[in-house]
């Protein structure tokens, strides 16, 4: 791997022929078959020590002439990126470059050095202090002070002369491989350079699955070893078989062509969700702003399952105002007149830390106060964002429904219906992914209107495995047995409260064809998936008639592990040969 | 030592693109150049070659800033920073 400025490390290219045909198995997440070059993900830039001092044979002259190279060569790589990019993209760029250089904060770092301290702790102090300068600025100016820690960990890195934090920078499409993904990681993940997504850890409803799913992109995730590969690497990549094999041959490249064309070929959804018998089962989309729901609109949606409403407050340090709320959650509404939008309340904590509401230092924060128990700690957020959909819905024809993540008790959801009451929603409902909701369904059905299953949480608790780590990557899939049973006593939970309220999932079961038939055989409702599933969805549901679904359920529930139950449905399928493992 | 003043035409006022473009015509030049909001003290006039010195002035659109450089070729180099201060750079 090499640096900006060519300092000297061994240039590792994929000529390295220790690894032909070696082939990486994990868990496939996305379907897809493709050949490409690989680039690793880099570490994430850590502190410089603090306090640390100049190294015993460097001089202050030495480090101050190292720093101020390691700024230009960050400044002259930023400004190559720039030329590439367009628009509010390359405005960044360009003035992010000339921060790098800015004899402003080199002057401050380099002050430090002729006291003593370290060239990489040196600029880590000075850049701290001129983020927060800006911070302290407010609006335009606040948000600027992000671009100088970006600024501060490609200086540190080029200065340590590792690669650039960051998904890597390439002219030419490349299969991205890393250790696993977060959210902040793929927020700058370009679909057009990006090929397909592969990682070592992680699970399957990892958020690197999830953002794969939604952009259509091919991804393995779980493949332990894989990043041990070299940049350059040329690899075959199956997302639904879930295996990496190195140097493809000509049987690997037959394979992608024929995916290719299949792709191609997939019908779109026609926008009804109906079972070959006419049972219908509306297939609904999840989105995160109004961009995704204009596009999940356009795929044939038939209205939003899940609105994650995260996209309002992250990247913030205060809750937003009332209005900005308003306008925001309008965009989704006004993309669906007529249609059901359910908005799903605040979903802060473990994976989605918020630093004005989520408690950072929390032992086990899957287990913390996150989603609807963030009212506790911090009550007010809650209301106010119920007073903003409310009023957003006032202005659109979309029926809105509300719903609260991670409610543990019928006590707690009816104190969510009474607050919905007093904001003026009428369709108050809870999200079951807490084990116990989904044991106790009937006594909270007598309060809300609805229940909408989140699975991919629902199976991290009742297996008991944290969705970020690969090892309990097995564990971690809802065609468990166990998590199959919890899905069923949802359903029954309804049935028993006697009014036969609806039961939706919006995880990523739901996206899942095979499993979906499962899900609509064992009683629920409705699905809601990433807009690019509809259309794979609504042609393996079209296929089957509802006897036929319940008795594919009844074969999953009775199976002796997640791997039969998946095998066994699949097999019943013939369906899915045509649409591509 | 030269001086000139510049209102602010950019709608932003002085930051994003129209502070890029306005550092890196410094960068292009031989002398040193230094900026301040109207009213303040010389001394406290920030490097123009700096672009976060330049957005911590906050000058906004309509703001009169302060232009100050010395040495050969001064005066010439003042007046062509002027005209890039009062063009509209977001009008593009």
């Amino acid at each position: 791997m090499q640096t900006l400025s060519g300092s000297s490390r061994p240039d590792q290219t994929g000529a390295d022929t220790t690894e032909t045909g070696r082939t990486f198995a994990g868990v496939g997440v996305s379907p897809g078959r493709i050949i490409g070059s690989i680039l690793l993900m880099p570490q994430a830039v850590s502190e410089p020590v603090a306090g640390e001092r100049l190294a015993e044979r460097t001089s202050s002259d030495e480090a101050s002439a190292a720093l101020r190279a390691a700024a230009k060569a960050v400044q002259v790589d930023l400004g190559h990126r720039a030329v590439g990019a367009s628009g509010a993209g390359r405005e960044v760029l360009e003035a992010t470059a000339l921060m790098a250089n800015d004899p402003m904060l080199i002057k401050a770092a380099v002050k430090l050095i002729t006291n003593g301290v370290s060239a990489e702790r040196a600029i880590w102090e000075a850049a701290a202090s001129v983020a927060e300068m800006l911070h302290n600025l407010g609006g335009y100016m606040a948000e600027r002070a992000t671009d100088v820690l970006d600024v501060r960990r490609r200086i540190v890195a080029e200065l340590r002369g590792v690669p650039a934090p960051g998904i890597p920078y390439s002219d030419t499409p490349f299969i991205l491989v890393g250790e696993d993904l977060a959210p902040a990681d793929t927020a700058t993940l370009d679909p057009a350079k990006v090929l397909a997504l592969v990682t070592s850890s992680g699970g399957p409803q990892s958020h690197t699955a999830i953002i794969a799913r939604a952009l259509g992109l091919p991804a393995v995730v779980a493949a332990v070893g894989v990043d041990g590969l070299s940049d350059g690497t040329q690899v075959f990549v199956d997302g639904a078989a879930g295996t990496i094999l190195v140097d493809p041959g000509a049987d690997e490249v037959a394979l992608a062509q024929a995916w290719e064309k299949t792709a191609a070929a997939l019908a779109t959804f026609d926008g009804t969700g109906r079972l070959k018998d006419g049972h219908l089962v509306p297939l609904l989309s999840n989105v995160g702003g109004a961009k995704d729901a204009v596009a999940a609109a356009a795929a044939g949606a038939q209205g939003v399952g899940l609105l994650r409403t995260e996209f309002c407050f992250l990247e913030r340090d205060t809750e937003p105002s009332l209005a900005e709320q308003v306008e925001a959650y309008r965009g989704v509404f006004d993309a669906f007149p007529g249609k059901k939008v359910v908005v799903r309340t605040l979903d802060a904590g473990a994976d989605k830390p918020l630093p004005f509401l989520t408690d950072a230092s929390e032992a086990n924060p899957a287990l913390g106060v996150r989603g609807y128990r963030t009212d506790f700690t911090s009550p007010g957020v809650l209301e106010r964002q119920l007073e903003a959909i409310a009023q957003a819905a006032d202005g659109t024809e979309a029926q809105v429904w509300v719903m609260a993540p991670m409610i543990s008790t019928a006590e707690e959801a009816e104190h969510f219906a009474g607050l919905c009451t007093v904001a003026g929603l009428t369709t108050p409902g809870v999200m079951v992914e807490v084990p116990s909701a989904a044991l106790t369904a009937a006594s909270i059905l007598e309060h809300v209107d609805f229940v909408s299953l989140g699975t991919n949480d629902l199976t991290q608790y009742a297996m008991a495995a944290d969705r970020q780590l690969g090892p309990l990557a097995a564990l971690n899939t809802p065609w468990q047995p166990a998590v199959l049973q919890l899905i069923r006593l949802t359903v029954a939970g309804s049935r028993d409260e006697g009014h036969d309220k609806p039961v939706g999932v919006c995880g990523e079961a739901a996206a899942d064809p095979a499993l979906a038939v499962v899900l609509v055989g064992l009683g629920v409702s409705t699905l809601s998936m990433t807009a690019r599933a509809l259309s794979a969805v609504g042609a393996v549901l079209a296929s089957v008639t509802l006897p036929e679904a319940q008795q594919l359920a009844a074969l999953a529930l009775t199976a002796h592990s997640a791997t039969d139950a998946r095998r066994l449905v699949r097999e019943k399928l013939s369906v899915l040969d045509d649409l591509g493992p | 030592m030269s001086e000139r003043t510049a209102v602010i035409a950019s709608r932003v006022g002085l930051h994003a693109r129209p502070a890029g473009i306005f550092v890196a015509a410094v960068g292009e030049l031989p002398i040193e150049v230094t900026i301040a909001m109207a009213g303040e003290p010389a001394d406290d006039a920030m490097d123009a070659s700096s672009i976060l010195s330049i957005m911590s002035l906050g000058a906004s659109n309509g703001d009169t800033v302060v232009l100050r450089a010395d040495g050969e070729g001064a005066d010439e180099a003042l007046d062509s920073l002027v005209k890039i201060l009062e063009t509209d750079l977001d009008a593009e």
